[in-house]
């Protein structure tokens, strides 16, 4: 008796949980609207809106597209949140249920739902955000992470005082190479003699990894480490602040927003490079009220369109490393220096460096 | 790099890594060795992370300083030990299955922590702490030549209070009547009951101690390693404790050689893909080395592990 009443509080433990997770999603009672009036929605992945990253930037982009056509918040455009992987395809099919134009998935955690939702559902127009996916309804946005890397590796080149600089790769694939690439470019084009130490953790989420790869690349005279890492990038921050604390100076190179704040107190952040998600999501808006939505492409973001670039926190980078930056800046959009995205561009690269 | 900078590379980031894993699974011999199986553990850490996190950031805002991470320590412990109280209520008072109930621990933790992170700091992280425990050299001790460099030199304060909470755990368990009674209520509760024993009392404290300390580890690893808390701060560490105190046989001492075991498998594996020599391996099998090195020890040397007897059944009173 007893027993069964104890695997009945357990479950009930259990699924307050789940409701717990619930509790922050809001789910409007959304009517159909105007057939006329554009309507644009994203789906939210596990890391909520308020992420501080992709997510809360796609929705700051979505907010500044419904600001300025005069959509009403949960009406004209909307989100849904993700607490689990396993809500992706509910939320997408709700919002394409309730007519919305435009449904944006975030992260490339949702690409095999956003594949199965278009091939579905054939009249929906979807978008996935750094990642591509088959499927003539679905617009692919990517970013240029090799450019973004390229700057902020010549700010690294520059302010290296050791000649040796550090990457920290979250998983070796295809994705990050881009960062690796485009960093160690930028790293040998300020700096011919410096040496750029590479590892990949293989996990994006094991910060003591990433401590651990810091630990090793100072100890070997690196200064300055750039990671494309996410949570096993906060190892290299903890390592960075422990060096700086005991007096060493060292660096860490954020990513993929401006990680000044993660750097602080002991200011261990030089710069970042940022993905301006927000930027694509609003573009790719833009594309598709005209008339013009880029279904079954792939759409990437560059310097050019303001989709990568470094940090607007800038106090810790040099001005001539800035004025650099800009120089270079242009002559990548101008076409002038193509920066290299996979290992064997980037031998070319070097070949012609020299 | 001559051998010595390797092995000061290595070591001191061994007994790093491994300093949450110590607590937890000091945590783990506590409760199991009552006779309460926890698989709770990562939960319990996840939330002693959590309420690190916040009590670090807030012990900030007081003016706390550098105490902040000790006094979320204190904090962590309480919380953890409160959290444990489900499980202990739920598997001891109620009979329920222990590993349901575990699980279900598990669960709640994870759905807590992020919920609550998204109520106070409306994110869905809490902001990064400044007030870390820091790397440091221990006085004097650091400078013995040779050991000096590889045990002292660079290394956190908590990692020495894991080992040293290792030697108390082990003296609690192994040389007082309070050790040996828990000990026995795991072994054959109904003897211990025989001798006036109060097995409840004793697997509650299990678990309630369990808490604890696996909420001190999630703490640590949020004061010492990833400095803040999210969703994906605490991913696993909790069942890598548990292999660890399964590993080092329920035993207090063994389960601090299993975690330091993990962090120097783990040490080697990162630190390898730098070192000459070892560079010239593959990546794959650097990468792969903690497991199969884990898998090896257990199959050839550690020999049968024997749990607790009593381990998982819940005491009745009067039942044969």
């Amino acid at each position: 008796m007893k027993k069964k009443l104890g695997l009945m509080v357990t479950a009930m433990l259990t699924a307050g949980t789940l409701l717990a997770g619930c509790g922050t999603s809001d789910e409007g009672k959304t009517s159909g609207g105007d057939k006329k009036d554009f309507k644009v929605a994203m789906v939210t992945d596990t890391g909520g809106v308020d992420d501080k990253s992709f997510n809360q930037s796609a929705w700051e982009g979505l907010q500044k597209f419904g600001k300025e056509n005069n959509l009403e918040k949960d009406k004209g455009f909307k989100y849904l949140q993700s607490t689990a992987q396993s809500d992706y395809k509910p939320n997408l099919n709700s919002l394409i249920r309730q007519k919305y134009d435009v449904v944006f998935g975030i992260g490339f955690l949702m690409g095999a739902d956003v594949e199965t939702v278009a091939k579905q559902q054939p009249d929906a127009k979807l978008a996935i955000v750094d990642m591509v996916v088959k499927g003539d309804n679905v617009a692919n946005i990517t970013f240029s992470e090799h450019e973004g890397s390229f700057l902020v590796g010549l700010v690294a080149g520059m302010q290296s005082k050791t000649n040796k600089v550090g990457f920290v790769g979250g998983v070796n694939s295809e994705l990050i190479k881009k960062f690796e690439n485009g960093f160690k470019a930028g790293v040998l084009t300020a700096n011919p003699d410096a040496e750029v130490l590479v590892q990949y953790a293989e996990d994006f989420n094991k910060a003591e990894k990433g401590q651990q790869i810091a630990n090793t690349f100072y100890q070997q005279g690196a200064d300055v480490i750039y990671h494309a890492a996410g949570g096993t990038g906060m190892g290299v921050f903890t390592e960075a602040k422990n060096r700086k604390k005991n007096g060493e100076d060292v660096w860490v190179i954020g990513v993929d927003r401006d990680q000044h704040e993660e750097g602080m107190p002991e200011n261990v952040t030089l710069t970042s490079m940022v993905k301006r998600v927000d930027q694509a999501v609003y573009e790719v808006s833009e594309q598709a009220m005209n008339g013009k939505f880029p279904g079954g492409k792939i759409v990437e973001f560059g310097l050019k369109e303001d989709g990568v670039g470094i940090a607007p926190t800038q106090d810790n980078v040099d001005k001539d490393a800035l004025k650099s930056v800009e120089d270079y800046k242009k002559k990548i959009i101008g076409g002038e220096v193509k920066v290299p995205k996979t290992d064997a561009e980037f031998e070319e690269f070097k070949k012609n460096l020299k | 790099m001559s051998f010595m900078d390797i092995l000061a590379l290595i070591i001191p980031a061994a007994i790093v890594s491994a300093a949450p894993l110590i607590f937890t699974a000091l945590g783990g011999v506590f409760s199991e060795r009552s006779g309460v199986v926890n698989i709770g553990l990562e939960g319990l850490m996840l939330f002693g992370a959590f309420t690190g996190a916040v009590t670090i950031y807030y012990g900030e805002q007081f003016g706390l300083n550098g105490a902040a991470p000790w006094v979320s320590f204190v904090v962590a412990m309480i919380v953890g030990a409160l959290f444990a109280s489900i499980h202990a209520v739920a598997s001891i008072s109620l009979k329920a299955d222990q590993v349901v109930s575990g699980v279900a621990i598990n669960f709640l933790a994870a759905g807590l922590a992020i919920f609550l992170t998204k109520k106070i700091f409306n994110a869905g992280q809490t902001p990064v702490i400044s007030e870390r425990i820091s790397k440091s050299n221990i006085p004097y001790l650091s400078d013995i030549p040779v050991i000096g460099k590889l045990f002292f030199t660079n290394a956190y304060l908590t990692s020495y209070l894991a080992v040293f909470v290792a030697l108390i755990v082990w003296y609690v368990l192994y040389k007082t009547p309070f050790g040996l009674r828990l000990r026995s209520v795991g072994e054959h509760p109904m003897a211990a009951d025989t001798m006036g024993i109060n097995v409840k009392k004793m697997r509650y404290i299990g678990v309630l101690l369990s808490g604890a300390l696996a909420g001190l580890g999630g703490a640590v690893y949020v004061a010492s390693i990833s400095g803040n808390f999210t969703h994906s701060t605490i991913t696993g560490q909790g069942f890598m404790a548990l292999a660890a105190m399964i590993f080092g046989k329920w035993h207090p001492l063994g389960a601090l050689g299993a975690a330091l075991f993990f962090g120097l498998a783990q040490a080697i594996s990162i630190s390898g893909a730098q070192i000459p020599g070892l560079q010239d391996i593959p990546k794959v099998f650097l990468l792969i080395a903690p497991y199969v090195l884990t898998i090896l020890a257990l199959a050839g040397l550690v020999g049968r592990a024997d749990a607790p007897k009593a381990l998982g059944t819940p005491y009745e009173k009067g039942k044969r």
